[in-house]
């Protein structure tokens, strides 16, 4: 996995609340058996003219010129709330977004975004307005630094704190294959697999019998 | 890292579901839970798999996996692999190959088991009380109705519960939401939930895993458990449960996967333990009254924009906060509605029954009440779509498939359907549905196609009537006018 430790890069304000995963790629833009491909489809239904067309809405703020090379975006509360996609967070990893600040997260989008490399940064709205109105004055030039080492967000003579689970930090910083990781506990889980299956016999039960994939 | 131990004193049927499935606590915070099933479908599970074998990893048991095609598979009568979708053919035969490699249990396009996975894992009693599961499908916290610990993944999250039977996860808060009072005729679970969203907000539940109890709660049948529990999410929360009672005893009873005989006993005594302690303490509680709630409907793009089918579009001015006043703004023009216009006096194009939330066999009984011996207004497009196949056979022994095909309604066979967009069936662009699904996010049922959510009873209604209604209002004013 993609590590992330200090991203510097312009940021683009999409200021409101609950953007859900639908919003962020629609299910038509879905097309492939693949993490692959989806850069195209992020904000499909706001990004361009007609839906499934290609023809850019030019009011979109990622669409608009002083935005070019746009890498962290700036959102409301909620933000990538409803379907659990991970689809979202491929499109966003692919158009090359590295960060999200916003007030809220959607729980499921927000494990998905460690797991794929993105920082999701947590931050009061007010503070993020503030934030975006400076990025606005002039977004190619007013850049904004995410150091996840110091978890801390520079725009100009400005300076954040933000906060993210170590857990998180820890597997961002470092680029961690969660997988390996828990394999290494592989002992542990078989001794608690063993315990539950004698405590609650039922529980395995209707498996216990069958061939693998073959139920009766 | 350390061994959790015992917990002491009063719990939550949470925590209790939690400690029993932690096999340690990490050392970042996290607590390594053990995971009883998986499921998986074809959207989301056939990356998944692809992704994992890629990676060089293997599934751990696989005889504790489980995968349906319901998102992309088509739900027209006599279906094959052929989607509407240009691609999703390529959805299905990825999901059956890669199944098939790893001898995972599919439930195939063709299966009399196939369904909505939230539908025919209760079914079959593939899900039980006491149980961890998850899927990648944010509706997977409709499961936790039965007393499961279930709730949605994305892919990643799904490859590591696979290859290690486990996921890290963090532990959200406790939330209990208490709901006393009789619900008045007409009035469901669906209703008593988009309340809660509109009365709480959408991201009410963020960071909580809730506990829905109270004596309407237990009043509720376990078919209408699953619905309430299927908008948590919708709430924000991490999941949803309720404790298991003598109703879910019986629901199971006998279910394909269920235990059986001292297997049976053994569960049975385990799941009465599965409940919070009378003085369990919570994180936050919050107290619905029933009573008062009537049949809802929404009107904007968000499950918290709400209001009862006797009253009118709020005014954005009304709402205090800026954020509520700026969504109601964008949600009012994407629907193409106005302000104080009132709900009764909003004609629909078309009315969806089906989807996770309100697909099975009481859903389909309750909307078929409404439409015996009645027809679809004119204009309007009319579809019921089963939860599962099971649903569908029992259904049509009722011969209710008669009632809702002589009314006008399509009947087709089981899926997702046009929940959303992904099989490629819309109701095309600017139509206004009136659906018993979950979001009415913008072009969540196709481009530009305006959702508006409401119990199967009150969509059956309405796409009598032609506008929204309720079922009480409807059989009110055809005795008027009588």
């Amino acid at each position: 996995m993609k590590a992330f430790t200090v991203h510097t890069g312009v940021a683009a304000p999409l200021l409101r609340r609950n953007i859900d995963t639908d919003a962020i790629i629609p299910s038509r833009e879905m097309k492939r058996v693949s993490k692959q491909g989806l850069g195209e489809g992020l904000f499909a239904g706001w990004r361009y003219t007609l839906p499934g067309g290609r023809e850019q809405n030019p009011s979109f703020v990622l669409n608009r010129p002083e935005y070019r090379n746009t890498s962290i975006l700036l959102s409301g509360d909620n933000f990538g709330c409803g379907s659990s996609r991970e689809h979202a967070v491929w499109a966003l990893a692919e158009y090359g977004i590295r960060a999200v600040i916003a007030s809220g997260f959607g729980a499921i989008f927000h494990t998905n975004c460690i797991r794929n490399g993105i920082l999701p940064v947590c931050l009061e709205e007010e503070v993020i307005r503030d934030l975006a109105e400076r990025v606005q004055e002039d977004p190619q030039n007013n850049l904004v630094e995410i150091d996840l080492n110091r978890c801390r967000i520079v725009c100009g003579d400005s300076e954040l704190e933000f906060a993210l689970e170590e857990g998180a930090r820890h597997m961002l910083l470092n680029g961690l294959d969660p997988i390996a990781l828990t394999l290494q506990q592989r002992k542990l889980i078989d001794q608690f697999e063993n315990t539950r299956r004698k405590k609650h016999a039922w529980a395995f039960a209707p498996f216990e019998d069958c061939v693998e994939g073959v139920l009766p | 890292m350390t061994t959790p131990g015992a917990i002491s004193g009063a719990t939550t049927l949470f925590d209790k579901l939690w400690s029993e499935h932690a096999v340690c606590e990490l050392d970042n915070g996290e607590t390594l839970l053990y995971l009883d099933r998986v499921f998986l479908h074809e959207r989301t599970g056939s990356i998944a798999l692809q992704s994992l074998h890629a990676a060089g990893y293997g599934v751990r048991d696989a005889r504790k996996v489980f995968c349906t095609m319901d998102h992309i598979v088509d739900t027209f009568p006599g279906r094959g692999d052929a989607t509407l979708m240009p691609s999703g053919t390529d959805f299905i035969t990825a999901t059956r190959n890669e199944t098939r490699a790893a001898n995972i249990r599919l439930f195939d396009v063709d299966d009399p088991n196939q369904g909505i996975v939230h539908v025919i894992s209760p079914e079959q009693g593939l899900v039980l009380p006491g149980l961890t599961l998850v899927c990648p499908d944010s509706h997977t916290c409709t499961q936790g109705a039965i007393g499961a610990l279930a709730w949605g993944i994305g892919s990643s999250e799904a490859e590591h519960a696979m290859a290690t039977g486990t996921l890290r996860v963090r532990k959200p808060k406790n939330m209990r939401v208490v709901i006393d009072g009789a619900l008045q005729a007409g009035v469901t679970a669906k209703d008593l939930v988009l309340n809660l969203i509109a009365r709480f907000g959408a991201n009410g539940g963020a960071g909580y895993a809730v506990e829905f109890a109270g004596s309407t709660v237990r009043d509720l049948e376990v078919e209408a458990r699953f619905t309430l529990c299927n908008m948590a999410v919708e709430f924000s929360a991490f999941t949803a449960v309720i404790a298991p009672d003598e109703k879910v005893e019986a629901y199971f009873h006998g279910r394909d996967f269920a235990p059986k005989g001292e297997h049976w006993r053994d569960a049975v005594e385990h799941w009465r333990s599965l409940h919070s302690d009378e003085a369990a303490r919570f994180d936050r509680e919050l107290h619905v009254d029933a009573s008062t709630i009537q049949p809802a409907v929404t009107w904007g793009t968000s499950p918290e924009q709400v209001v009862s089918i006797g009253e009118s579009i709020p005014y954005p001015d009304t709402f205090a906060e800026d954020h509520r006043r700026e969504s109601a703004q964008r949600a009012l023009a994407y629907q193409d509605l106005a302000p104080g216009k009132h709900i009764a006096d909003i004609s629909v194009d078309a009315a969806f029954i089906g989807s996770c939330t309100n697909s099975r066999l009481s859903d389909l009984q309750a909307a078929a009440a409404v439409v015996k011996g009645r027809s679809i207004a004119p204009g309007v497009r009319g579809v019921v779509v089963p939860g599962s196949r099971r649903v569908k056979k029992a259904a049509e022994q009722e011969g209710l498939d008669q009632i809702f095909t002589d009314a006008g309604f399509e009947w087709r066979d089981s899926g997702c359907s046009m929940c959303f967009y992904a099989g490629g069936e819309t109701f095309g662009a600017h139509q206004r549905v009136i659906s018993t699904t979950n979001r009415n996010f913008e072009g969540r049922q196709g481009p530009n196609t305006r959702t508006h959510l409401a119990s199967p009873a009150t969509v059956a209604a309405s796409a009598i009537a032609g506008s929204f209604i309720s079922a009480e209002m409807l059989a009110e004013s055809e005795s008027l006018a009588s």
